[in-house]
């Protein structure tokens, strides 16, 4: 498929923007609303002393990751994506790599038109379809439960990151070999030195952008790329 | 003041409102997309492809997290980890803000949180403790983007070089996450021969595009492959540990 080139913001987008800022700064207020509701229906509000050592526990980390996934992502998802994506959660394990999935697959690039439209369709599917498969599962728990907490199942879903992962490396790294090389070397070493630090993947993330633009820059400069 | 319980019809209706409206915006991006989609002239197939196989990638990840608020409910009820893993939150940050809150309240994560004031307070940790990305998006998108079509403008094919090494940062970290466990012998290595098979299967599927010409198969090769390759670690686990 052909992509124009997306060298100015164009009325669609404006209208992206538009919308996804009020939809944005409504579902924040909708998440606010949960904790907000509980505590107005139950008069229950949180004990000053542990809300702040709970989010110490989480909010250093989290705060950081979220704010690296929302600079390393937003250019790959396109605005729609991005608006979409950062409500609905589950980035780097869903709604990333279905972005480039069907951008791949239709023909499109990230940062055009074409890409645009795709990875917000592809977005808006996964978003729908990860809400409607957790809304029947909760309905129909006591039926569903038993199935899936059966032990010869759990490898299945221990797999879900490899095995996405495995599929679409072949088909990034087949397709850029050179680039490929510098940032899986330093991170297959670095997680075999440091296993613990799988449990924060997503701070390595622009980690492996960098070395990945470095190495980029050198071959783009030497007219290798 | 009514009598509190993390599975009251109160929380399954705040869910719903919860729920609702992520499926709205949803629907209305989607909406928004499609027609700008056939204004751009893309074919409809193209479309209608995109939407479904985006939807078929999308089950078993979701089957997932379904099993994330399974975990999380023997502790919270039903409707907060429903409401959490449907909004923002992932298992792998869900889980230790719940942990790192009740540990701060002194309560254990194996039973039902019977405390209004204690759940309330895990509720506003959750919620508030992952709000950044979303912020950054919501008074940022607009300047990141301007900063990438100004790389694109100045020189378009850096630009699609930029996006694509991206991508690899992030294809290469989460590669190099599946060899953390090596050390541990055969075992380990379960990740890696999973991935390997994965990538096995798209490289099947590339042929059989490319050489019997299945198009209608590009895009449905990765929801498939991934499938294939979760399929495939049950044996591989039997075999390697």
């Amino acid at each position: 498929m052909k992509n124009r080139p997306q060298s100015a913001v164009t009325p669609y987008l404006e209208q992206v923007h538009t919308w996804g800022r009020i939809s944005m700064a409504i579902g924040l207020l909708v998440m606010l609303m949960v904790p907000a509701s509980i505590s107005l229906r139950y008069g229950a509000w949180p004990q000053m002393g542990p809300l702040l050592k709970g989010l110490l526990g989480v909010a250093p980390i989290f705060w950081t990751v979220g704010i690296i996934e929302a600079f390393t992502f937003a250019p790959m998802l396109g605005s729609g994506g991005s608006y979409l994506s950062f409500i609905t959660g589950n980035l780097t394990s869903l709604k990333v790599p279905c972005a480039l999935n069907a951008m791949e697959a239709a023909g499109v690039k990230a940062s055009t038109p074409e890409g645009e439209v795709i990875s917000t369709i592809a977005v808006a599917a996964s978003s729908m379809t990860t809400t409607l498969v957790l809304t029947v599962g909760v309905l129909l728990l006591g039926q569903i439960r038993p199935v899936l907490e059966r032990p010869e199942l759990a490898p299945v879903f221990a797999n879900i990151l490899p095995a996405l992962f495995g599929a679409m490396g072949a088909v990034y790294i087949s397709k850029n070999p050179r680039l490929a090389v510098a940032p899986l070397v330093f991170m297959v070493a670095l997680f075999i030195a440091v296993p613990s630090l799988s449990s924060s993947v997503g701070i390595l993330v622009p980690v492996g952008a960098l070395i990945t633009l470095a190495v980029a820059r050198v071959l783009y400069k030497q007219g290798k790329l | 003041m009514e009598s509190f319980s993390p599975n009251s019809t109160f929380l399954y209706l705040v869910a719903g409102v919860v729920i609702v409206y992520v499926l709205a915006q949803s629907a209305f991006f989607l909406y928004k997309a499609l027609r700008q989609g056939r204004a751009l002239g893309i074919a409809r197939s193209t479309l209608r492809k995109t939407f479904w196989s985006s939807a078929l990638f999308s089950i078993m990840p979701a089957v997932s997290f379904l099993i994330g608020v399974i975990s999380l409910s023997a502790f919270l009820g039903l409707p907060l980890p429903w409401i959490r893993l449907s909004v923002i939150g992932a298992i792998t940050y869900e889980l230790p803000a719940a942990e790192s809150t009740a540990r701060a309240l002194q309560v254990p994560t194996n039973t039902l949180v019977a405390d209004a004031g204690n759940f309330a307070t895990i509720a506003w940790v959750m919620t508030l403790g992952i709000l950044s990305g979303l912020l950054v998006i919501l008074f940022g998108l607009r300047r990141i983007q301007s900063g990438l079509l100004s790389i694109k403008s100045k020189d378009e094919r850096w630009g699609e070089i930029f996006v694509s090494a991206l991508f690899m940062g992030m294809i290469a970290a989460f590669v190099g996450m599946l060899f953390a466990d090596i050390r541990q012998g055969l075992s380990g290595w379960v990740p890696v021969a999973v991935a390997l098979a994965s990538a096995l299967l798209m490289a099947v599927c590339g042929l059989l595009i490319k050489k019997l010409k299945w198009t209608w198969l590009e895009q449905y090769a990765l929801p498939l492959c991934m499938l294939g390759g979760m399929a495939l670690s049950l044996p591989l686990t039997a075999w390697m540990k």
